[in-house]
């Protein structure tokens, strides 16, 4: 087992980009906030990734999350930003809960129809659904935080930037945790073969239906992220589009590190906004030539820049396996 | 009665040229084993070059019936020439890799394509009218209908007919079949695999391309086209098993009678219905309806 960071030093890590944003300007506290959101979601993917599985419909539990909050928000005045995290979170994993069992004995490329079956469903009910405001959505009031609110608004975009990230790096400490865990490396032997853990007397359909879980609840608590930062809500959140920009921060970060999640996010970021700065018609396309030159040069996505240690090179080895394996009907 | 025959004919309508771009993505599934998501972009970059032909052949002064031709032999050539190139030039690279990674190559030839056509052809709506009053219109048992529409249906029977005889009774096709059961075995028979695959991708484009073309009379190319199709290609291969012809017909008429009764009866349940009854379909039988299940190594 490789020695890593102990979850102690990660909790001062977080708390310390926490702390940076103070320094940041304002326009990069939000690209922050929402790279962090993004983090959140796409590591609930690399989650259920390494059980072999890619959803391509965590957009559904994103809007759920999103629009559980929303509505809860406008009906209660529910406005503490903590616990629209919670409710989004419980609305996602209510959603993951129910769906999870149903597709856990789907694999491959029919998991990810499925996945995305079920979003496009959420979406065209969402589009037509005249009291949710149709695909024009609907608007919801600043957050607060803990009974304070923030009229300032440079103060209140450090508000949101301090709460995704401490969630979001909390989530990450979480799942390295659970990554080391017996569960972890069950997981990971669910992606080599299924019928091999269940022989070994695990039941490959529950770890995939708790990594889902875990993936639900991750993208209901970005779902409140991206409504926070947006103050709207509309169906574009459940839009396979939306879906596919989670994948793409998944695939780019692999599923190596957690760190590497988070720096995927902000890069996707980064480049989105550069080339709407100054490619403002061609921003897809530079997203494609580098999501392209990411699956041809870093197979293993950039978490694989800075891990290589022994375990790495067992995996390179047996790479023509998984060519066959890939290559076989 | 007469109103479940209009949503049973406008179903076929929809079926027909469904039929025709999903034949295109199930085509290239079972050959080459990729999910391809780019496909909708095919669709749109037909439509997009049929309409330019149109408009071309309109401002010489030709007749209709001459633009309609020009744009299927336009739409034709280049699909094929950019299939080609797709093949050899960057999915060949990705070939071994797992499922998922050729889906998400797809998804990034997906993003590049929707923005080329921003580029070429800007982001307001594109008409090619011409040919849509070419057949005239129709009375059919006391129902008035675009001849152009109604001539839909016998061309994808046409196509579906040609690719179905193309694979079952010509040689070629034999072999594709081979490669599509058994591609190692094909290898050592000496079958140049690499080579079926281009061409295999090549005639998934062009049957994309194609369907774009014939449509591009009835609608307005916009961008946001290519995502709305792809959703509905998915669907119907889905439903009718990935890699299986006949499949892709019945999947492609469920989701066209589903597409006309949603609109005719329940219009705000357009998107649910198709996708319900492909989860249903899935849920039932997970390998759609028309495939065998097959066996799997342990």
């Amino acid at each position: 087992m490789r020695k890593g960071l102990h979850p102690l030093v990660m909790i001062v890590l977080v708390a310390a980009v926490m702390l940076f944003g103070r320094a940041l300007p304002t326009w990069t506290l939000s690209l922050a906030t929402i790279a962090a959101s993004n983090a959140l979601i796409a590591l609930g993917i690399v989650v259920l990734a390494r059980t072999g599985n890619v959803s391509f419909g965590q957009g559904l539990f994103f809007a759920a999350g999103g629009y559980g909050v929303a509505l809860i928000a406008n009906a209660w005045g529910l406005t503490d930003a903590v616990a629209q995290v919670i409710v989004g979170a419980a609305c996602g994993g209510l959603l993951g809960l129910v769906i999870g069992p149903l597709i856990a004995r789907y694999s491959g490329i029919f998991f990810g129809m499925l996945t995305l079956a079920l979003s496009m469903v959420f979406y065209g009910a969402l589009v037509k659904s005249t009291a949710l405001g149709g695909s024009d959505g609907f608007n919801v009031g600043r957050p607060s935080l803990f009974g304070m609110s923030f009229t300032d608004p440079r103060e209140a975009d450090f508000m949101l930037y301090a709460v995704s990230v401490i969630v979001t790096g909390f989530a990450g400490i979480a799942t390295t945790i659970l990554f080391r865990s017996e569960f972890g490396l069950a997981s990971l032997a669910v992606r080599e073969n299924n019928l091999r853990v269940e022989y070994l007397g695990l039941s490959a359909n529950r770890i995939i239906s708790i990594n889902f879980l875990i993936a639900a609840i991750f993208a209901g608590a970005s779902g409140a992220f991206a409504l926070m930062a947006q103050r709207h809500i509309d169906p574009q959140f459940a839009y396979w589009t939306t879906s596919g920009e989670f994948v793409f921060v998944a695939v780019l970060a692999g599923n190596q590190s957690v760190a590497a999640v988070f720096v995927a996010s902000m890069a996707l970021e980064l480049v989105r906004s550069f080339s709407n700065l100054y490619l403002p018609n061609t921003w897809q396309l530079v997203l494609g030539v580098f999501l392209l030159g990411v699956i041809l040069f870093l197979p293993r996505g950039i978490g694989s820049l800075w891990i290589r240690d022994r375990r790495m090179r067992r995996i390179t080895a047996t790479a023509p396996l998984a060519a066959e394996r890939g290559a076989a009907p | 009665m007469n109103f479940f025959l209009t949503i049973i004919l406008d179903g076929l309508i929809q079926a027909s040229w469904l039929f025709i771009v999903a034949l295109g993505l199930t085509l290239v599934f079972g050959v080459l084993k990729i999910l391809n998501i780019a496909h909708g972009s095919f669709y749109a970059l037909g439509a997009y070059i049929a309409a330019t032909a149109v408009t071309m052949v309109a401002a010489r002064g030709l007749p209709p019936s001459v633009g309609f031709v020009a744009m299927l032999l336009s739409v034709a050539l280049i699909a094929a020439a950019v299939g080609l190139l797709l093949e050899r030039g960057l999915l060949k690279m990705f070939y071994g890799r797992d499922e998922v990674v050729l889906l998400l190559v797809t998804y990034a030839v997906f993003l590049i394509l929707e923005d080329v056509t921003k580029l070429i052809w800007g982001v307001n709506p594109i008409y090619a009218t011409q040919p849509y009053e070419l057949f005239g219109n129709l009375e059919f048992a006391g129902l008035y209908y675009v001849g152009y529409d109604l001539v839909l249906i016998p061309i994808s029977a046409v196509v579906g007919f040609a690719i179905w005889f193309g694979l079952n009774r010509t040689v070629i096709g034999k072999i594709v079949l081979a490669v599509i059961h058994n591609e190692e075995m094909s290898v050592s028979m000496g079958v140049r695999v690499n080579r079926v695959y281009a061409i295999a991708f090549a005639f998934g484009v062009l049957l994309a391309a194609l369907a774009g073309a014939l449509t591009a009379p009835k609608i307005s190319m916009q961008p946001g086209l290519s995502s709305d199709v792809i959703i509905l290609s998915f669907a119907i291969v889905v439903i009718g098993g990935l890699g299986s012809v006949e499949g892709a017909a019945v999947g492609a008429i469920l989701v066209g009678l589903a597409r006309a009764a949603s609109v005719h009866l329940m219009p705000q349940a357009e998107l649910f219905m198709i996708y319900l009854i492909m989860a249903a379909v899935l849920m039932f039988r997970p390998e759609g309806l028309f495939k065998r299940e097959t066996a799997r190594r342990i």
